[in-house]
């Protein structure tokens, strides 16, 4: 979240699409209720079905899985056409007036720079043109045909009310009376919320969703808004603290991008990194990334990190190529993996095409669960009749479980999706002889590290010499690790400006990541989270809510990353004379010295408004990305349809067969022949979670089994008259990569679709179901789904994809 | 004095008057339907602090889960979808005892002290009373008792009566997520539902209002509706409850009546004898039949 | 056993054994029904060992009284079809209660009074044991409607039961001689020849 949850409070536009707020995030949701009885906010939802989101909506519209792209074009091209925008906001904090190369087009569904062979781009013409400063070079009327502006309003122009009704199935006056509704927020007091979740990010085309709907909140002028901003619901307790702690192997912590093969030396590795300013006086925040990665460097090595050995860049792996979760099992499935290490992770159930996930399990030689349940993928092997049809006496592969603590076992710390971080204290002993993970994880590196002593082997310096500095070092305690991620101060922390000024005390704990150095003179484990245990201790453990400008800042509950910052680009709330847009919630102002308001400032404290430094400090260009020249798959949003369509081909490109769905789409060529025809799975499927369930963890607790028994699939009335299925009766359903049987709940909440001159019928799929657990045992869903992922995460279209069905 | 320690109002089955001394406060649990979104949290809320478990059920094609009320689920949600003018609306209500001012749960019960009615609204079960007829399910005009297939005990939801004693908030609204259900004062809650049916009506729901039945003397579980004027689209809510005529007529005014009747007859009966004397073969047909039956 | 070789079999010991046997079900289902009925009744119901008994115990003695009535209705049906005198009898049945029978109609084993109890017991009978069904909550559940109604039915027959099992008991005690027939079977001619004279000439043959 760009916001945070009690954030959504302050919106005058709740707009829920591509996730389902209700559903999946019902405490957070209770926001939206806030905003709607505290603020006459009106709640919109888009949605393939009628959700409990929308059941507590004010309009709701169906759309057809996978075309949301078509949609919030068409919002674009709406407000663009209308002149519904917020000017004064797009022409200063965006890069609507940015030249861009002469080079770049759109031809055919294909940007230029397109690689069949690849499936990828070459960005070359995506770029800014440069002045001879290496500055990108603005044109402040926006009338140039290579500005921004202009590139977009061309772009989208082709997004008629017509032809995004012909694509999404959603009725013209329906798309009409919600882009009136977004429209009205381009005041500069009126704010909409964006709450999504991975209704959008589970499509080839997932990232490309979100920048949809990003640049629309830029063109309302709504980001860094109080009760604005474009907020990403996140589906765990704790996910955002995943991803920003980097539980995958794509970054190093706080989103540091990771080494690969090419960056052969530490100097190479930060050139590449540490971008130069687009514009003149912009922050540009990244060329502090040195000192971000030297003090990671410092926490993982410790003093054996110096600056002669390049504090041990070279013990750092180097990617040979892509390790996200479709990756590693691709490589699984081809043999060549020996081991997995799976910790608080069911790929079995929650990976795409279950087939190919339990095939690449059993060509292991052993596999580690470490969990505190019994979960399906821990039996993928063992024969559970119908729902899991293996035969255990061909399946090698040695499985090893570890029984792991429940949060609730253990103290730690949770980030939340709005980005703050809270102490947890342990309420519970786990039982039997379960552990708690990073004791599990310290045994195993103790005993590797003892192997490497005793026996040598092929690298072991990066083990060898791990800092590993805690009390017990079998058992790391929570609150060292965060002390550790914080970080401190490893030699007196000195002002640049005046080198007698000791900011720092050697010892100390930093009190923000602004202290970083990349002289090895600090560490920290993830600069992000600098200052969250400052030497004033814990802050992720206030719970003080005293909130002095009823916006719900709160500024001293938990901590909030970055700098305990709870709106980012907040300096965007206010205008460029530093006066807030809204006054009645004002987020940020400047007060003559300094920036001040019920925030921590997004800006230098003490940038002057005269000094024109641009509020998106963490782009070089020091504004927001209306045209991104970094996405994988093109610098302005495009439809494409998903992997399976029921349509023959693109209606924005019916002739190139090359742009039917997202050309620069992640598919491994082992899985071109799994994807089904409209032929023979005629109607679209997507997949979701359900609030009495979360995800394949609850189906072994007995109140959430008894709440949502069994597993169902949820088809609309026409399709069941069509089928002759009843509510109630058991169906089947299947994909090209197999089938599941559960019963139909017939509804009226998913509705049969005009798309393209055809009839389309949705089948919605809920997930928690499976062999394992207190739930009736059942299929898992993922069987269904493709191993098709999205061009800049990766993540699997898990959203839309073709079945068929059939009494069972 | 009861378990709860507050004052009782009515008693089941009881003719004298309940201890009543104590003045304590009339309060409500208000459902605000139209912020309701289904999560069920109520429902775990419930089987968590009243430590009953239901059964693992199955589905049977739509969301409601377990189906009903069960001695052991003293609460579900009940969803309809109902399509006006090309518009769907999915109306989920939360089912539950109502906590009735005229309650015909006690007003049926035969069991001294297996219902009572405490100074606050609360209409509570005391199961070691309680002999299992299941009349209350009789008297009930919203059918929500259950009697236990284990114990042969009616249950239905106590308002967390134990919790309520001791100034808390039921477990249910405790729980919910979003604030649909709040709990106070009556007359706060009628406040609070009265800014919330403004809201709708703001909204267009012009028939929006609040669910306090007259028929059974109002309730202490009211509802916010959108659609006051039709209860019945939230899955066949009552749209005038009110205690069965025949239980009225059974338990009213039948009852004295009846026992009346009975004793007359019995009185009746003793008084004829008393009066009239026995009926005895006369002294002159004994005669005349011993002459006969020498012959 | 018979005391006066003279006196007339009036019931054989199986008839006896079955009226008793309804007879007793019967009281023990009026305390236990009674017991539900009114809070003031609500002590018998300690006699079958506190409420929960009581309810327990009340339907399966109904299900058994039923079974029990529905042999004394075949042995008796064809001994109580009305007739014109009993309609005469029972028309001037306000002498009869006046202490004043010497000019009512003459009469066969029984009277119009007695036939008329019989079948209003049956009527009880049956409309208590179909309600009674209808309300067995811990066996059946018909829908609520009718449990209502079968709550109210069952009260109101049971109520004109226990008035009519009253009457019929009263008029055993006040016509002296009458209840030995059900005690040990016989009565005296003389008592036969003045209550049942009909009767008395069918089986003497005078």
């Amino acid at each position: 979240m760009t916001n945070h949850w009690v954030d959504i409070k302050n919106a005058d536009l709740v707009v829920i699409m591509g996730g389902n707020a209700a559903e999946a995030h019902p405490c957070g949701f209770k926001w939206v209720v806030e905003a709607k009885k505290e603020r006459k906010a009106r709640l919109v939802v888009v949605d393939p079905r009628f959700t409990r989101s929308a059941a507590v909506s004010d309009f709701y519209a169906p759309i057809r899985a996978g075309t949301d792209i078509a949609f919030l074009g068409g919002v674009i091209n709406y407000l663009l056409s209308n002149d519904k925008i917020h000017h004064d906001y797009v022409r200063n904090y965006t890069n609507a007036a940015f030249l861009i190369d002469e080079g770049f087009k759109l031809e055919d569904g294909l940007f230029s720079g397109y690689n069949a062979e690849k499936r990828s781009y070459d960005k070359a013409t995506w770029q800014y043109q440069k002045d001879k400063e290496g500055y990108a070079m603005v044109d402040e009327t926006l009338q140039s045909p290579n500005c921004v502006f202009q590139l977009m309003k061309k772009h989208y122009s082709r997004y008629t009310p017509e032809l995004v009704s012909r694509v999404t199935g959603t009725p013209k006056e329906d798309f009409l009376k919600i882009c009136g509704m977004m429209a009205e927020t381009a005041a500069p007091n009126k704010t909409m919320t964006v709450l999504y979740a991975l209704g959008w990010t589970e499509h080839t085309v997932g990232s490309q969703n979100i920048r949809t709907m990003a640049m629309i909140q830029l063109l309302l002028g709504n980001m860094g808004m109080a009760g604005g901003g474009i907020n990403a619901l996140r589906g765990h307790a704790n996910v955002q603290g995943i991803t920003d702690m980097c539980l995958y192997s794509e970054v190093l912590p706080g989103y540091l991008s990771a080494p690969t093969d090419a960056d052969k030396t530490r100097d190479e590795y930060l050139a590449k990194r540490t971008p130069k300013a687009l514009r003149p006086n912009q922050m540009n925040f990244p060329q502090n990334f040195p000192k971000w990665f030297t003090s990671l460097m410092k926490a993982f090595y410790g003093s054996a990190a110096t600056k002669e050995n390049g504090f041990c860049y070279d013990w750092v792996p180097k990617k040979d190529g892509a390790y996200d979760a479709m990756a590693i099992f691709e490589r699984m499935h081809q043999g060549k993996m020996t081991g997995f290490v799976c910790q608080g992770f069911n790929p079995l159930a929650s990976l795409a095409n279950k087939r190919k996930v339990g095939d690449a399990l059993a060509k292991l030689k052993y596999l580690v669960i470490i969990d505190p349940l019994a979960t399906d993928t821990s039996e993928f092997w063992k024969n559970h009749g119908e729902f899991n049809d293996v035969d255990a006496s061909k399946i090698p592969t040695e499985v090893f479980r570890l029984p792991a603590n429940l949060f609730a076992e253990d103290a730690g710390s949770f980030t939340n999706s709005g980005r703050v971080v809270q102490w947890h204290w342990k309420a519970a002993d786990g039982p039997g002889e379960s552990k708690g993970d990073s004791e599990i994880m310290a045994a195993l590196f103790l005993r590797l590290k003892e192997m490497y002593a005793k026996d040598g082997g092929k690298f072991p310096d990066a083990i060898l010499n791990l800092a590993w500095p805690y009390r017990i070092p079998a058992k790391p305690a929570p609150e060292e690790l965060l002390m550790e991620i914080s970080g401190k101060a490893l030699a007196d922390v000195t002002d640049p400006k005046d080198p007698t000024k000791v900011l720092v005390k050697a010892g100390d704990q930093v009190p923000g990541f602004a202290m970083l150095r990349d002289d090895g003179s600090t560490s920290c484990g993830n600069w992000i989270y600098g200052g969250s245990w400052s030497q004033a201790g814990n802050l992720t453990a206030r719970r003080d809510a005293s909130d002095p400008s009823g916006l719900g800042q709160t500024l001293n509950w938990g901590f909030a990353w970055p700098a305990n910052r709870r709106i980012l680009y907040n300096r965007a709330s206010a205008d460029l004379a530093g006066k807030p847009w809204d006054p009645k919630r004002t987020v940020m102002k400047w007060t003559g010295t300094a920036w001040g308001g019920n925030d921590i400032p997004d800006m230098r404290p003490n940038a002057a408004p005269e000094e024109h430094v641009m509020p998106f400090i963490m782009a070089p260009e020091g504004v927001a990305r209306l045209f991104s020249p970094i996405m994988a798959d093109g610098p302005f949003p495009e439809h494409y349809e998903p992997f399976e369509s029921p349509l023959d081909n693109n209606p924005f490109h019916p002739g190139n067969a090359k742009a039917k769905s997202n050309p620069a789409a992640r598919v491994f060529k082992s899985d071109m022949d799994s994807f089904g025809t409209a032929k023979d799975f005629p109607f679209v499927a997507t997949t979701y979670r359900l609030v009495e369930h979360f995800h394949f963890w609850t189906k072994h607790a007995h109140i959430n089994a008894v709440l949502q028994p069994e597993h169902f699939v949820e088809i609309g009335e026409e399709l069941a008259k069509e089928k002759g299925i009843k509510a109630g009766d058991k169906v089947k359903v299947r994909s090209n990569r197999g089938h599941i049987k559960a019963v139909a709940v017939v509804t009226k909440r998913i509705r049969t679709l005009d798309v393209d001159g055809k009839k389309v019928h949705t089948i919605g799929i809920p997930l928690h179901f499976g062999f394992k657990g207190l739930t009736k045992p059942g299929y898992i869903t993922n069987t269904l789904t493709p191993f098709v992922g999205d061009a800049n995460s990766q993540t699997p279209e898990y959203k839309a994809f073709l079945v068929n069905i059939e009494k069972a | 004095m009861a378990l709860q320690s507050l004052d009782i109002k009515q008693r089941s089955a009881t003719t004298t008057p309940a201890p009543s001394v104590r003045q304590t406060t009339e309060v409500a649990k208000l459902i605000d339907v139209s912020a309701c979104i289904g999560c069920k949290a109520c429902q775990a809320a419930c089987m968590e602090w009243n430590d009953i478990r239901d059964e693992v059920g199955i589905n049977t094609g739509v969301y409601d889960n377990p189906v009903d009320l069960t001695a052991k689920s003293w609460t579900v949600m009940r969803f309809a979808e109902v399509e006006e003018g090309g518009r769907l609306q999915w109306l989920i209500r939360k089912d539950g005892c109502m906590h009735c001012a005229d309650p015909g749960c006690l007003k049926a019960c035969p069991a001294p002290g297996a219902i009572v009615q405490y100074a606050n609204g609360v209409v509570d079960f005391h199961q070691e009373n309680c002999i299992g007829c299941g009349y209350c399910v009789t008297g009930c005009p919203f059918n929500v008792p259950r009697i236990s297939k284990d114990d042969g005990k009616a249950y239905k939801c106590s308002l967390c009566s134990d919790r309520v004693a001791v100034g808390q908030a039921p477990a249910c609204a405790k729980a919910c997520p979003t604030g649909a259900i709040q709990y106070g004062s009556k007359s706060d809650m009628k406040d609070y539902a009265a800014k919330r049916i403004a809201d709708l009506n703001e909204r267009g729901f012009a028939k929006a209002g609040l669910y306090d039945p007259a028929g059974v003397g109002g309730t202490h579980v009211m509802y916010v509706l959108h659609h006051a004027d039709r209860p019945q689209l939230y899955n066949g809510l009552p749209a005038d409850p009110g205690i069965s005529p025949l239980v009225s007529l059974w338990k009213g005014f039948a009852k004295p009546l009846a026992s009346l009747a009975i004793g007359a007859v019995a009185l009746g009966s003793l008084f004829h004898y008393v009066m009239k004397g026995p009926n005895e073969v006369s002294k002159d047909m004994e005669k005349e039949v011993e002459k006969e039956t020498e012959q | 056993m018979i005391r006066d070789p003279k006196d007339l079999q009036r019931y054989t010991p199986q008839e006896r054994a079955n009226h008793w046997v309804v007879g007793i079900s019967f009281i023990l289902l009026a305390l236990s029904g009674l017991a539900f009925f009114h809070p003031a009744f609500y002590p018998l119901s300690y006699l079958f060992g506190g409420g929960t008994w009581a309810r327990i115990l009340h339907p399966y003695i109904g299900v058994f009284m039923a079974f029990f009535f529905v042999l004394m209705f075949l042995r008796f049906r064809m001994l109580n079809v009305m007739t014109k005198t009993d309609k005469e009898w029972l028309s001037r049945v306000g002498e009869m209660v006046d202490g004043d029978d010497h000019n009512m109609p003459e009469q066969g084993k029984y009277n119009g009074g007695q036939k008329a109890m019989f079948w209003a017991s049956v009527v009880c009978m049956v409309l208590l044991l179909v309600s009674g069904v209808l309300i067995w909550q811990a066996q059946f559940s018909p829908p609520i409607g009718l449990v209502r109604l079968g709550a109210v039915v069952h009260a109101v027959a049971a109520v004109a039961m226990i008035a009519l099992i009253l009457i019929h008991a009263y008029a055993a005690i006040w016509v002296k001689g009458t209840i030995r027939a059900m005690w040990y079977g016989t009565v005296t001619r003389a008592w036969a020849k003045q209550h049942h004279r009909a009767w008395y000439r069918e089986v003497t043959g005078k």
